[in-house]
């Protein structure tokens, strides 16, 4: 009698691993094809580009030149100018966003007491949420006109406006992950350390900062994902002039705030409509690439590294 | 306005039955509320003109919202909107993509006009500017002030994004159909435009006259040499402002009552006056008239 209950019990518990594993594999999957899907759908609306032969003759001539004037008695659809506004902006918020985030890291983990530390990370948490629209609205309003007054810009509303107010958003992101990173290093690898001499300082950065370096990458590259798919503010403070210019302090247009500004009110199937999803293709693409780049050759070779091998 | 509306005979047996069944079913349910989207400079007024509207009659419910015109157009098309309010005429393609789905053509009735007007900085020193100007700062021609008697500076120029009715008329008016120069900055509505304006002294925008607080509006002439008009209700009325245009409701169906009352309600003189409260100008004389006199509101 005994034995029987306990197969039965057996049995039952192996049924419900299967269950919850078929489940949790299920649910993954959704997850998974989801992104799938959203990609092949925005391809689907791009491949008129290359597939209709209308389309074709009207976007290709002028894909590659400096000219993006889409609504036009003779439209020019030139992404070169959206390119490097959304280089420019992203990678003057990285500059800003990822010593500070890095930095602010490593002084809550090794050097804050416990208590600060307790407030500075929910604090940076609550951050890492705060509405784009309204960091948008700040950098029209008050950033722009401090910058003007530093730079001595000709264009109040420019990439560097831009780029400082993404920014905002990049560092609680980059600065809690790296937070996270720093501090699973092991207390034993810094006692060493202490052991050996060294200072607070030579441990923290010598020894506890390389070791979280896998870590830091991970939230630099979170931070990089989410300053090149802002939208919002890019919308709001930088002006949105196509121009072709490295100059910091000039307007820009990103990839991101043409596809905001004007997804509304194209003609469904016009060629101004599937240029305007290549765009997204080409955001989703070099996001895409960027990330596996990182998580399967930088990580790895990061991880060999500090293996030893 | 109510020719308009011509009803045909096939389509009176239609409303016969559709009203038939809605007092058959639709007795108990409530009006259906009226879905108006589309242009971003209508929307304050349209606004106004439903919250008095349901006021006076409080069993129908409008609903106003944004978004362009482009996207008021988009959704006439795909069912989501009653009526489109658009900021400019509606074009050949919009106008064929409607006949196609709906099988017949598109109704339009102007309810309004608007003057697009010039915007510089309250400080700046220039009085008047002319469209041929006009047109060289927007192309690239002109890019500092000294070309127009101002300082040595560079011209800041702000513009609309390309979704907006106001871009295109202002490409099409001012421009005469050449392509804006890439330095041209565009900003998510005339609010936005304004605000940059009124923060920097060598910047010049345009923009609807509805919301002109902070900035100074440029008295606008034809041509180099003829005299520059200010922007006032008499002046775009009577179309001798340069740059006025016309603001359209557009129905891809034939209006059921309901709308066609808040319709006709809008072409009231009482509406119109509304118009006039709104910073835009009324499209009728007998309108234009009552508003002089300010009436109840």
């Amino acid at each position: 009698m005994d034995t029987y209950t306990k197969t039965a019990h057996l049995l039952r518990a192996e049924w419900l691993d299967r269950i919850m594993r078929v489940l949790i594999v299920a649910v993954a999957s959704v997850a998974l094809s989801i992104i799938f899907l959203i990609f092949i759908f925005t391809f689907k609306e791009a491949k008129d580009v290359f597939f209709d032969a209308d389309t074709r003759h009207e976007v290709l001539p002028t894909l590659f030149s400096t000219t993006w004037q889409p609504v036009s008695d003779n439209p020019k659809y030139g992404i070169v100018p959206l390119l490097i506004g959304t280089l420019k902006t992203t990678l003057i918020a990285m500059v800003i966003a990822v010593p500070i985030g890095v930095l602010a890291a490593l002084y809550t983990s090794c050097f804050a007491p416990a208590w600060l530390r307790e407030v500075i990370k929910p604090a940076a948490e609550v951050l890492a949420g705060f509405p784009s629209v309204v960091i948008g609205f700040f950098a029209l309003f008050v950033l722009a006109d401090v910058l003007q007054a530093l730079t001595h810009a000709e264009v109040r509303l420019n990439a560097l406006v831009g780029g400082v107010a993404i920014s905002l958003t990049a560092i609680p992101i980059i600065f809690t992950i790296s937070e996270d990173a720093l501090s699973a290093v092991p207390k034993s690898i810094q006692e060493a350390s202490y052991g050996l001499g060294a200072t607070r300082w030579e441990t923290a950065f010598y020894i506890t900062l390389p070791a979280a370096y896998p870590g830091i990458f991970a939230a630099s590259l979170l931070g990089f994902g989410r300053a090149i798919g802002e939208t919002l503010i890019v919308l709001m403070a930088t002006g949105n002039a196509p121009i072709s210019s490295w100059t910091l302090t000039d307007s820009v247009r990103t990839l991101t705030a043409t596809i905001g500004a004007e997804m509304a009110e194209v003609v469904f199937g016009d060629p101004h409509y599937s240029v305007l999803f290549l765009i997204s293709t080409v955001l989703f693409l070099s996001a895409f690439i960027l990330n596996s780049v990182a998580e399967f050759y930088i990580k790895a070779r990061l991880m060999k590294k500090f293996k030893g091998e | 306005m109510l020719s308009l509306l011509h009803i045909t005979s096939d389509m009176r047996t239609h409303i016969f039955l559709m009203s038939l069944l809605f007092a058959v079913f639709g007795c108990a349910a409530p009006d259906r509320p009226i879905t108006v989207r589309g242009s971003d400079t209508m929307v304050a007024l349209g606004q106004k003109w439903a919250e008095i509207y349901m006021h006076k009659f409080p069993s129908q419910t409008v609903q106003v919202n944004g978004g362009g015109s482009g996207t008021g157009i988009a959704a006439l098309i795909n069912r989501t909107a009653d009526i489109c309010q658009s900021s400019r005429p509606m074009k050949a393609r919009e106008r064929k993509k409607i006949q196609e789905k709906f099988g017949r053509e598109v109704i339009e009735i102007p309810v309004a006009k608007d003057g697009i007007v010039i915007y510089v900085h309250k400080d700046n020193p220039i009085s008047k500017i002319s469209i041929p100007q006009l047109c060289k700062i927007y192309t690239g021609q002109i890019q500092n002030w000294k070309e127009l008697g101002g300082e040595d500076r560079r011209i800041i120029v702000y513009g609309r994004e390309n979704s907006s009715g106001t871009y295109e008329f202002f490409k099409k008016e001012v421009l005469k159909g050449a392509d804006f120069a890439d330095h041209v900055q565009t900003l998510p509505g005339t609010a936005a435009v304004v605000n940059a304006v009124s923060k920097d002294l060598y910047s010049i925008g345009y923009g609807g006259n509805a919301y002109s607080q902070g900035v100074r509006i440029l008295p606008v002439s034809r041509t180099d040499t003829s005299q520059a008009i200010e922007a006032n209700e008499l002046s775009i009325t009577m179309g001798e402002y340069p740059i006025s245009r016309n603001l359209y409701f557009y129905l891809a169906k034939v209006p059921n009552d309901g709308i066609q009352h808040f319709i006709d309600w809008v072409l009231s003189d009482e509406a119109q006056a509304i118009v006039a409260e709104q910073g835009y100008f009324p499209i009728k004389k007998t309108a234009l008239q009552s508003a002089g006199v300010k009436t109840a509101f």
